[in-house]
């Protein structure tokens, strides 16, 4: 489904991203993992469209990419979320939702002006892909609240909804599982899995090693910008070159 | 009690004191100061728009302004246009300016941003200080003949300008009342939030600043080039850095990023720098420090303090009503 | 080939005041990423106690430096303090607006006192001099002198002193710094202080060859933003070599294009450089 050739990215004489090749199927959960400073974030940025990249191609759905802006890929089916959520906390969860399904209408200022009947459609719209984006993350109880009023567990479930509510075929998350409780954590895998069977493939950088293990189908490992490895999890857990990373091979292990 | 708080309400019973104002008073002079306050919340709402809505801090402005000014002026004493046709042709030529200055400015971001537009306001500026062929320089440009009358309704009383003035003030107030409360707005509010998280819900935000910005200038232009007619005297100073301060501290007063915040802040501050006029220049003296406490302390100004109490108010009911319906759930057992 | 060489003088005068005054901006920007609108203010003050001294306590002009330098130093300070510290988590909007606040008050404030009129400042170095075939004042050999002498003893304190590695560490890398123990806040003030003296110093050397008024410092805060965007911002070098192309740019502009629009030249370069690269022209990619 989404496919990297090489890709690269080098800021000043750092190589944050080395020649990843890297392939994320249909329907499956993939998550990226690897020491800070592994260049995980950076490949996310990549794919969004979020950084240049400065060598390497990537395809989606056979299409190349690699040149596109942030905006263009989220409007072919790539979402994503951010480690810090970023959302508007003087609105509400509902008004924050409801911009996400913004690049599927076309209303401009024209239309705000004069009330349209376009405008009003897409608004109807709008919200209620909100509801239902909002339904699907159990957040419907909040809809009403201020950002700001939100538990951090609470934001970082808002800011996938978002995300879900651009309508996407793929879905990365940054750190989803940060800074949140065990058991509001296992909720989070529930979600995931969730997507999945709605046919929303989801790749995922995560630290939580236990969510990863019980929730992915495929991992990558990266350090220092390479891949060092790729399987099962199975395979990733006796794999040597990743336990050499995790294990004092890397400096900020 | 709750009906007060209604907005519609409120802007209803605000149109019909504005409409009956000069029934209300002889004072010529309160009218006058009114009018100029209605020319200045227009141009703020046009900061409003880009600084507080979109979040881009155009420092930009008061030269945008100047241009609207000018281009109305000359084109009126120079030119012999009347006014009709030099307003629209001056909206015009500060529009086009805004697109071109926008379509470069906008790549830049933050304090880069800033800066930039910061020394287009300077430019302009300077330019109609230094082009004495074309603007008089520090002469300034005098005899800006009053609005020209439509068939039977002449603008020459200071009661038909007021209404004049008002007429493109609510104008301007629906059009942002109508873009703030659409998606469209919610777009800009996005970009204002974070640039980075509109881009990858699928939000261009070049193309969202852009149309932001060409319409801040031209409100900006808007009221410029009304300036010019009413006061009927301009000269270069109306461009500088002091009058883009001018218009952040009516909006910052009022409340930036809110709709009524700009009308608040600019009514609110020039009635009061009217009263301080012996003042004059000095006035920095006590707007300076004003200004900076309400930046540390009260940040959402007069109407987005007022916001934030009304969205408490609504809480605590919330929570009101969940007790009690709790309570009857209990008795109800 | 005269007026060509004269011209050159002239830039190097009028760069040397830019760099002093942009190394401030540069430095405080690199530190707390303010863009610090106010420091057109500091420089205007530090012209106005420099003249008062003189005017009014009798001093020798070099002592009056000496005290403007402190009094302006020491306001910098207090801005940091009431100003931009308990701004330093607000978004980016809220500290230009309060610079910009500072700015015209400051302004106000020495309008009512010392009012609005534009003063020349009397110079013990107006002696006239012959140097390399041109004709210059002492004034002006001591603008050069001076500032290149400052210019190496900052270059000494950052390289050579504690105090001054931790600006510079602090510049580099804010959170690094704090986890290495250094008080941003001490290293805040003292960079804000070390601003303020710079400006002083700018305005104080320059005040005899251009004239004291409440709005003098506006122009002059413009083009330093134009210096560091064109020297990178934060960039120390930069701050120097970006003052002295548009002090060059701007004598050899006004000679030889338009003495009128000389003050066009340094926007005109910044209109350039962030046409051609939004991010300014040293900017490094961040991740």
């Amino acid at each position: 489904m989404l496919r990297t050739i090489g890709l690269t990215k080098k800021f000043g004489g750092l190589t944050a991203v080395d020649n990843v090749d890297f392939t994320i199927e249909k329907g499956m959960i993939t998550a990226i993992i690897g020491p800070n400073g592994a260049g995980k974030s950076t490949f996310f940025n990549l794919i969004s469209g979020l950084h240049p990249p400065s060598g390497g191609k990537i395809f989606f759905n056979n299409r190349d990419i690699t040149s596109l802006k942030p905006y263009q890929t989220a409007r072919l089916g790539i979402a994503r979320t951010f480690q810090t959520t970023h959302l508007f906390e003087q609105a509400t969860v509902l008004e924050n939702v409801m911009i996400g399904h913004r690049l599927r209408t076309k209303s401009g200022i024209w239309d705000a002006v004069f009330k349209t009947k376009r405008l009003k459609r897409e608004e109807k719209a709008a919200r209620e892909k909100a509801y239902e984006a909002l339904e699907f993350t159990g957040l419907v109880g909040t809809a009403d609240r201020l950002v700001s009023d939100l538990s951090q567990e609470e934001k970082k479930r808002t800011a996938i909804a978002l995300a879900l509510a651009t309508e996407p075929q793929i879905i990365f998350l940054d750190e989803p599982a940060a800074g949140i409780n065990p058991e509001e954590t296992e909720k989070l895998g529930q979600l995931m899995k969730q997507m999945v069977s709605k046919g929303i493939t989801v790749c995922l950088i995560e630290h939580k090693m236990q969510l990863v293990m019980s929730l992915a189908d495929r991992i990558m490992v990266l350090n220092h910008g390479k891949k060092i490895a790729e399987g099962t999890p199975d395979e990733i857990k006796n794999d040597d070159a990743v336990i050499r990373a995790y294990l004092g091979g890397g400096k900020s292990a | 009690m709750s009906v007060l708080f209604d907005s519609r309400f409120l802007s209803s019973a605000l149109l019909i004191f504005s409409v009956l104002f000069p029934f209300l008073t002889d004072n010529q002079y309160f009218l006058h100061v009114l009018s100029l306050a209605f020319i200045w919340a227009i141009a703020v709402y046009g900061l409003n728009l880009i600084g507080g809505y979109t979040g881009q801090l155009s420092l930009a402005h008061a030269g945008f302004f100047g241009v609207g000014a000018y281009s109305a002026g000359l084109l009126m004493v120079k030119g012999g246009m009347n006014f009709w046709p030099a307003l629209a042709a001056a909206v015009l030529i500060t529009t086009v300016l805004g697109f071109f200055v926008g379509l470069i400015a906008l790549r830049t971001k933050e304090h880069f941003f800033a800066i930039y537009t910061l020394c287009v306001g300077y430019i302009i500026y300077l330019i109609i200080y230094k082009w004495e062929g074309l603007t008089e320089g520090v002469r300034g440009l005098i005899g800006i003949p009053s609005p020209a009358p439509i068939g039977p309704i002449t603008f020459d009383t200071p009661q038909s300008q007021y209404y004049l003035l008002l007429f493109f003030l609510v104008f301007v107030i629906f059009i942002m009342k109508r873009i703030v409360h659409s998606l469209i707005g919610r777009t800009y509010m996005a970009i204002r939030n974070s640039e980075e998280l509109a881009e990858t819900i699928g939000i261009n935000a070049m193309k969202h600043k852009m149309i932001s910005f060409v319409l801040s200038t031209s409100f900006a232009g808007l009221a410029g080039a009304l300036y010019a007619s009413f006061v009927r005297f301009i000269g270069p100073d109306i461009a500088y850095v002091n009058i883009i301060f001018d218009m952040l501290t009516y909006l910052i007063v009022g409340g930036i990023g809110t709709l009524s915040g700009p009308l608040i802040g600019t009514i609110f501050i020039v009635s009061v720098s009217q009263s301080l006029q012996f003042l004059e220049e000095l006035r920095m003296l006590i707007f300076g420090p004003l200004l900076i406490a309400l930046i540390i302390f009260y940040p959402r100004g007069i109407a987005g303090g007022i916001q934030s109490l009304l969205h408490k108010r609504k809480k605590t009911l919330q929570i009101r009503k969940g007790l009690r319906q709790s309570a009857a759930v209990e008795e109800g057992k | 080939m005269d007026t060509f060489i004269q011209q050159i003088f002239n830039g190097l005068t009028v760069g040397s005041v830019y760099s002093l005054f942009a190394l401030g901006l540069t430095l405080v920007y690199g530190i707390l990423h303010i863009p610090n609108f106010a420091h057109g203010a500091l420089y205007m003050v530090g012209g106005y106690i420099t003249l008062m001294m003189m005017t009014h306590a009798g001093l020798h002009y070099v002592l009056a430096i000496f005290i403007s330098v402190i009094v302006v130093g020491l306001l910098a300070v207090l801005m940091e303090r009431v100003v931009f510290y308990p701004l330093r988590n607000t978004p980016p909007l809220q500290d230009k607006i309060a610079a910009i606040g500072i700015m015209l008050f400051l302004e106000a404030l020495i309008q009512f006192i010392w009012g609005a009129e534009y003063r020349s400042m009397p110079t013990p170095f107006g002696r006239v001099v012959e140097f390399l075939g041109i004709t210059v004042t002492t004034q002006r050999i001591l603008i050069i002198a001076a500032a290149v002498i400052i210019m190496l003893l900052l270059y000494l304190f950052l390289k050579k002193t504690m105090t001054g590695a931790a600006i510079i560490a602090m510049s580099q890398n804010r959170e690094g710094a704090f986890l290495s123990g250094i008080n941003a806040n001490k290293t805040a003030m003292l960079t804000f202080f070390i601003s303020g003296a710079l400006a002083a110093v700018a305005s104080s050397i320059s005040a005899p060859i251009n004239l004291v008024f409440p709005g003098m410092g506006h122009l002059v805060i413009l083009k330093a933003f134009v210096i560091i965007i064109i020297g990178g911002m934060g960039s120390i070098p930069g701050a120097i070599i970006g003052g002295y192309i548009l002090g060059f740019s701007e004598s050899l502009g006004a000679a030889f294009i338009s003495n009128d629009y000389k003050d066009l030249i340094a926007f005109i370069l910044l209109i350039m450089i962030l046409t051609l690269r939004p991010k300014g022209l040293f900017a490094r990619e961040v991740q």
